[in-house]
């Protein structure tokens, strides 16, 4: 399902003393099956981009399309449920939204709102758990009695039960340590590949938007500053550490030895086996000044 | 809708009521609560409400502001008038329409009560409107001191409030996410029969308890390793300072007290 | 000899509700003035020490000495004037109505009299640079800017030693920095003795010593260098390593060798340029 938004832009508190402009012009393209990553700091518009994706929010000014669907400015919009079951959104600590007695009962909760039949959400509930990689046995379980990345991990399953085209993470890492991190950003790039979803991902991180993204926009002060492959965006690295932006590790790492050495590579490496590789053979190639 | 609300909001000016004691103000209030039942004729209804606009004034709220935030109480206050209108049988009949009947007696209470209950919107607003709800706490605390010695939890209840204010916003941010979260799962909070949206709720509330738990042992365990334990022997870092001003606010009250005793019938 | 401030002898707990020891006989000294990172994966036990250093639980066996005092019940609350600890969610530490209010709220806890905290809540607010936000409101701080608020506030009972328990784990990166970079300022002026318990290793990289968790129990303890040259046992450890162990690895397998083992970002850069391009 293509997601584009055109033009958007919007206000919060619209048309009070208190209103305030939260992006403006905000137009971005996600084809079916991207990969791509939001980039900003805090404050930069992020995530009131990220609920627009699923209608949350509507625009003051613009158009957001998914799939069929059209969310205009200034419209009565109707059937948004049916956008909604498209677009799963992992909030950032999406462990917050648990409620129901048991772990079962929590999944399956997203897929019988969108009017899937009690037996269908339990069989997707045993699927979704096991995608995120938990047992079976837990489904009985009170959520509260898990430990925080279960929680997690089954907040994330809810998600995914509803069997969305579309997935968007905020931050779905935040909080977690380095194995748990890595464990759910390879878990969703497997669903990515395999099931073929949109992922939008929204962060701070420049590691993971340059490991696992097709696409990164770039954010700041409520604009889109930048777009593209991350070759594209991290070509320029000193434009983004001029904005204030961070550039990946790697990339930090081959500006310093650039500017030490004041040999420049062929290109940007996103990768220290690259990275690595590329200066070894300039090394070995006796390149000396 | 609730942010066009200003009933019990703050808005910063720098104006004389503004500046005021917390305490003179709360005593200025509670006084002006009692007085204004003194009131009982077209006199004292008007020195009332001279004063009334007089602190209005003093207080730099801009007018459009108040109107705009106090229309929904309006209403309320017209809503009695015209309560007042139809079933005060008093005095001589005004106006005759098939059954119904207005009477003069009807016109004036209605018109009295409905200016009574008017001036008090106006100065309790006036105070919510110019004292911080943390400055509120603080008077009170000071006021309710004496308290101490039948042993209410004057401290304790002062800081409780004190809590909460702080975690009002806080809280409002977290419910403003979780719902989300939850229409993103497929809820529906404004739609739908009403037995529906009772239900609705139920994805809201329990996720914000079991924050709201999860924060205050946070913030308990927070407190308590920054040497918090209870009210004895701490000192105070607020400071309330009572100046000419205030005493003068006071002396001005108990004028019109006396001269609404003197001017009622 | 550096000195003690702190030591663990045998420390053992264990939480009611559990089976397994969160600390299992853990004995170590933590020394004046030095930076202490305390990493482990989630579990391991770090947090549990937090709250046993500052007297929140007490062990079940083991003792527990804080600045020359062992820290029982009726040691904790001077203990805790000499130790301030900042907690990992900024919102839930925040007691005051305004950034001053909650610096002052540790203040008044002790006692200090009115003009004493006006002057202290000044001087940490500046330390910390949140000295403009004097009278500002949480709802509208950063992560990182409520954090040093947190600082400011254990900073102002003038401590010896600082904890931070995961505090910068729930912010950006800007967040992070700011935080950590008040942290590395305050404990050059002051002295002070900085613990933090972390799964960040970039962070845990720049500390003086560090002590590895596992299953309750020091897994190992030394300086970052000795530290990372662990590598993957790291890994397997639910940990990370940092990202110039990983660079240096890198060039190593490639067939370029340097002279030590663990290499900061800047000896890696500094090493490659000397020993390789220029001659």
């Amino acid at each position: 399902m293509d997601i584009s938004l055109q033009h958007i832009e919007y206000r919060y508190q619209a048309n009070t003393p208190f209103e305030q402009l939260a992006i403006e012009d905000v137009s971005i393209e996600i084809p079916s099956g991207t990969y791509m990553a939001i980039i900003g700091h805090t404050g930069s518009g992020k995530s009131t981009v990220l609920q627009h994706l699923n209608a949350l929010l509507q625009p003051t000014k613009g158009t957001v399309k998914i799939g069929d669907h059209e969310i205009k400015a200034q419209q009565k919009n109707k059937n948004l449920k049916q956008v909604r079951q498209k677009v799963g959104i992992v909030f950032q600590f999406p462990e917050h939204q648990l409620f129901e007695e048991t772990v079962e009962k929590d999944i399956i909760f997203g897929p019988m709102n969108f009017g899937i039949s009690e037996a269908e959400a339990k069989k997707r509930a045993r699927i979704a758990l096991k995608q995120v990689g938990l047992a079976e046995d837990i489904l009985e379980k009170s959520p509260f009695d898990l430990s925080g990345g279960q929680m997690r991990r089954v907040a994330i399953a809810g998600v995914l039960a509803m069997e969305p085209d579309v997935i968007v993470l905020d931050e779905p890492t935040a909080g977690l340590d380095p194995r748990g991190r890595k464990e759910i950003m390879d878990m969703f790039y497997t669903l990515h590949k395999d099931r073929k979803l949109s992922t939008i991902l929204v962060t701070h991180s420049m590691e993971d938007a340059a490991s696992y993204a097709d696409q990164i926009v770039i954010m700041q002060h409520g604009k889109v500053v930048n777009q593209g492959t991350p070759e594209e965006i991290f070509s320029s690295p000193v434009e983004l550490v001029q904005m204030g932006l961070d550039v990946p590790e790697v990339v930090r790492f081959q500006l310093k030895l650039e500017e030490k050495t004041g040999v420049k590579l062929d290109k940007i490496y996103l990768s220290i086996e690259e990275l690595s590789s590329a200066v070894t053979g300039v090394l070995n190639r006796g390149v000396r000044s | 809708m609730m942010e066009k609300m200003i009933f019990g909001r703050y808005v910063p000016a720098d104006s004389i009521i503004h500046k005021m004691d917390p305490r003179s103000k709360l005593m200025i209030i509670f006084l002006f609560v009692c007085i204004i039942f003194l009131a009982n004729n077209w006199v004292t209804y008007a020195l009332i409400g001279i004063y009334t606009f007089l602190m209005l004034g003093m207080s730099r709220i801009p007018v459009r502001f108040l109107y705009g935030g106090l229309k929904p109480v309006l209403w309320l206050v017209l809503f009695t008038l015209v309560l007042q209108l139809f079933f005060t049988k008093e005095g001589a009949i005004l106006f005759e329409w098939g059954p119904v009947k207005i009477y003069e007696g009807g016109v004036r209470m209605g018109i009295f009560i409905s200016l009574r209950f008017f001036f008090l919107i106006l100065m309790t607003s006036l105070l919510t409107l110019t004292t911080t709800p943390i400055e509120i706490t603080d008077g009170l605390e000071t006021l309710l001191h004496p308290l101490k010695k039948i042993r209410f939890p004057v401290h304790e209840m002062a800081l409780m409030m004190s809590i909460s204010l702080r975690f009002i916003p806080t809280l409002m941010q977290e419910t403003d996410k979780i719902m989300k979260a939850q229409i993103a799962r497929g809820v529906e909070f404004a739609s739908g029969p009403f037995k529906e949206r009772i239900k609705a709720v139920i994805p809201l509330l329990i996720p914000l308890f079991v924050s709201s738990f999860k924060r205050a042992e946070e913030l308990a365990i927070a407190m308590e390793a920054r040497g918090y334990r209870g009210g004895e022997g701490r000192t105070k870092y607020r400071q309330l300072s009572w100046r000419m001003a205030d005493s003068l606010q006071l002396v001005v009250l108990v004028v019109l007290t006396i001269l609404l005793f003197l001017l009622r019938s | 000899m550096k000195e003690s401030i702190v030591s663990l002898k045998g420390v053992s707990f264990q939480y009611d509700t559990q089976e397994r020891y969160a600390l299992n006989n853990v004995t170590f000294d933590i020394y004046d003035g030095e930076w202490l990172a305390i990493v482990g994966h989630n579990g391991s036990g770090k947090s549990t020490m937090a709250k046993l250093l500052i007297g929140l639980q007490f062990p079940q066996a083991g003792e527990i000495t804080v600045c020359g005092m062992p820290l029982n019940e009726e040691s904790i609350w001077d203990i805790r004037t000499k130790l301030g600890m900042v907690f990992q969610n900024p919102d839930n530490q925040f007691v005051g109505t305004t950034v001053q209010d909650d610096v002052a709220f540790g203040l008044e806890n002790n006692g200090i009299p009115r003009d004493e905290m006006v002057q202290r809540v000044e001087d940490s607010l500046r330390k910390v640079k949140m000295d403009k936000f004097l009278y500002q409101e949480p709802h509208h701080l950063s992560g990182g800017q409520k954090q040093r608020v947190a600082i400011a506030g254990v900073l102002a009972l003038r401590p010896s030693i600082i904890i931070l328990d995961e505090a910068t784990s729930m912010l950006d990166p800007r967040g992070r920095e700011e935080v950590l970079e008040t942290v590395r300022l305050l404990k050059e002026e002051k002295s002070l003795t900085v613990i933090s318990i972390t799964h960040d290793l970039e962070e845990a990289a720049k500390a003086d010593r560090i002590i590895v968790m596992n299953k309750g129990e020091v897994f190992r303890e030394g300086t970052p260098e000795e530290i990372f040259s662990m590598d993957e046992q790291l890994i397997q450890l639910g940990l990370d390593i940092p990202f110039s162990v990983k660079m240096s690895k890198a060039f190593r397998q490639k067939g370029i060798d340097f002279s030590k083992h663990y290499l900061s970002e800047e000896e890696l850069v500094t090493e490659l340029w000397t020993s390789r391009f220029s001659i």
